[in-house]
């Protein structure tokens, strides 16, 4: 942020640490308020540099290194010398045109069950996501309880789920036993994927109810009054006043549950097991080929999986218009005094 | 009219039960199965008879290395946790508080981190560890995990911070404080219950990462719990042990159960902090 957006409140804080002169509150603003960013500018970046070392050591260092490493071969014999390498030699692109290629079709089956899980996963779990937020927004007695409830998905480990439906769908486990079949759904096929579909949704779906609830209860209640007096039906006042009213919140959660199905590996790789074509995903792929010591196609995988997740998370900033960090500039002026109005009721939220 | 109201009351109720069997059914049927004998194992009566702890005391044989495995979850998870922590209260007081350049991009950045492919970062990380000779090592699981719970912790705590009241500072700083002191006398024990929230938080996110664990070990030794529980041995090499995993899973689980129940509206504060504006 420039200081040209600085809000005023923050010149005015800034006198007390400042040391002010007599003279400072008949200056001209402008120059006090660039004397208080200059000063805050040192600090914040006191403050924020030891956490953006960390990421660029844990996290811009290593994708670097991907892209580097998914350009190298492995070390091997050395035609012209017939030794054996001790530097990887460079390759250029083959290792992507190899796994597009000769491996191409384990590559394009990881890709595709990537994106039906993503698509699948995330589409039921923002319809039973709403649906729960709404009956919770409704029900005033057990609230606390339900909240409580909703939060246990949340809780248990992704692995630990897993192994909770591995055995939850196994060949004389509940499942079939409710069914009144015998499928074997950790097995090659379309159940497997149904398997791990059911499970990814009852761990994530009461985390959209949960975010969803957040953004009904801000909504005032004399909105729906008017709707009602205007005389809308129930359906056209979730339609044209719920649904518009809660999309903010819904589209972050939307985003981030899917940046978070598209790198899926925990419950594949637990309830039905690794290089199964079923469920393997780009993140299983990559693994897979990593702790086979095949390091170039896995970063190549890796590097292909981090773009299709930029592309996504762009896509949705973009098109969508979701709010990340939710203090866009233009919409600042009114969410302060939104905020002001609301605050009892987030109060109330959080009670 | 109240008969209609009545209807919609039942609905209601019908509706809140839907939804509480929903998250607590499968939670459920794994504490069941955890107290089975082996040989009723397959048992699909809703309540285990006899209640046997046969399936617990499995777990703790000394040749599965559950309690080993335990406590490496709870160093990995809670240095994780303590290192996240502390960077994250600068970097957030800085992002709340302070007027800076960049700060929207940096924060956006940071944010972003968090949603990053974890497998993007464990390929090019694992042949370095192994370069270096640190594979079966605590920080090569505790290194990558910073990788989510650093933005997880920045996040949540920029969101603490900023419904603070500027005038607590403000008074502070008349008063003669430095921000400094505002900041270590004022803000950090009215923000303790936000700081607590997002321990919380980011302690269940590295207590239940996988990938990372996995990857950077093959010693039963070092392996975190999640992982040393995927690769329970049964009595033989073809006989899953259902029994004995749904208890671990259930040991695994109830910590973080008991704690979200005690500190849920905290918890759920602090999720949607982010997400309700």
């Amino acid at each position: 942020m420039t200081d040209t957006t600085t809000p005023p409140g923050t010149a005015v804080r800034e006198h007390g640490s400042a040391a002010p002169r007599p003279s400072a509150p008949v200056r001209p603003r402008r120059r006090t308020r660039a004397r208080a960013t200059a000063g805050s500018g040192r600090m914040a970046a006191l403050l924020v540099s030891p956490t953006l070392l960390v990421l660029t050591i844990v996290v811009l260092y290593p994708t670097l290194m991907a892209l580097h490493e998914s350009l190298y071969g492995p070390k091997g014999l050395d035609p012209s010398t017939g030794f054996i390498r001790t530097t990887e030699p460079f390759v250029g692109l083959h290792n992507y045109a190899g796994i597009l290629g000769a491996a191409g079709q384990r590559f394009w089956n990881a890709f595709w069950n990537t994106t039906f899980f993503t698509v699948v996963t995330v589409g039921l779990e923002t319809v039973i996501g709403v649906v729960m937020a709404l009956i919770m927004h409704q029900a005033f007695r057990g609230r606390a309880l339900v909240r409580a409830g909703i939060l246990v998905p949340w809780a248990v480990p992704t692995a630990i789920s897993g192994l909770l439906w591995r055995w939850v769908f196994n060949s004389n486990g509940i499942a079939n036993a409710i069914l009144g079949r015998q499928i074997l759904w950790t097995t090659e096929g379309f159940h497997a994927k149904v398997a791990v579909v059911v499970a990814e949704v009852w761990k994530t779906a009461p985390f959209i109810g949960l975010l969803v609830l957040a953004g009904l209860q801000v909504i005032p209640k004399e909105v729906y009054e008017a709707a009602r007096i205007d005389g809308a039906s129930a359906l056209r006042r979730f339609w044209h006043v719920t649904l518009p009213l809660v999309k903010p919140a819904l589209l972050v959660a939307v985003l981030f549950r899917c940046l978070d199905a598209l790198r899926m590996f925990d419950l594949p790789y637990i309830l039905v097991g690794a290089q199964k074509n079923s469920v393997e995903t780009l993140s299983m792929l990559a693994q897979n080929e990593a702790s086979n010591v095949r390091f170039g196609p896995a970063s190549a995988y890796a590097v292909i999986l981090f773009l299709y997740v930029l592309l996504i998370a762009l896509a949705f900033v973009r098109l969508l218009g979701a709010d990340l960090v939710g203090d866009r500039d233009g919409g600042k002026a009114n969410r302060r005094s939104l905020r002001g109005i609301l605050a009892p009721r987030r109060t109330e939220v959080a009670a | 009219m109240t008969r209609t109201a009545n209807v919609r009351t039942r609905l209601l109720y019908l509706g809140v039960a839907a939804v509480v069997a929903y998250c607590l059914a499968p939670f459920y049927w794994m504490l069941v199965s955890s107290l089975r004998r082996t040989s009723d194992i397959f048992d699909t009566s809703p309540l285990p008879s006899p209640v046997s702890f046969e399936n617990y005391r499995a777990v703790f044989d000394p040749s599965q290395g559950f309690t080993r495995a335990l406590l490496n979850s709870l160093l990995v998870a809670g240095v994780t946790t303590a290192l996240a922590l502390l960077l994250a209260t600068f970097t957030a007081y800085a992002m709340a508080r302070l007027e800076f350049r960049f700060k929207r991009l940096i924060l956006t950045l940071i944010i972003a981190t968090s949603m990053f492919p974890v497998v993007s970062i464990v390929v090019p990380l694992l042949k370095l560890f192994t370069d270096i000779g640190w594979i079966n090592t605590y920080q090569a699981m505790i290194v990558p995990s910073m990788s989510f719970a650093l933005p997880l912790a920045v996040w949540n705590l920029t969101t603490f911070f900023r419904q603070m009241p500027d005038e607590l500072e403000h008074a502070a700083m008349i008063d003669g404080c430095t921000r400094g002191q505002a900041f270590r006398k004022v803000i950090i024990p009215l923000a303790a219950p936000g700081i607590f929230t997002t321990a919380i938080i980011t302690f269940i996110a590295a207590w239940n990462e996988f990938l990372i664990a996995l990857s950077m070990t093959n010693k039963s030794a070092m392996q975190t719990a999640p992982v040393a529980i995927s690769k329970f041995a049964g009595a033989t090499q073809f006989e899953t042990p259902f029994g004995s995993q749904m208890a671990a899973g259930v040991l695994v689980t109830v910590p973080l159960v008991v704690m979200v129940l005690l500190f849920q509206r905290r918890i759920v504060a602090g999720l949607t902090a982010g997400a309700a504006k």
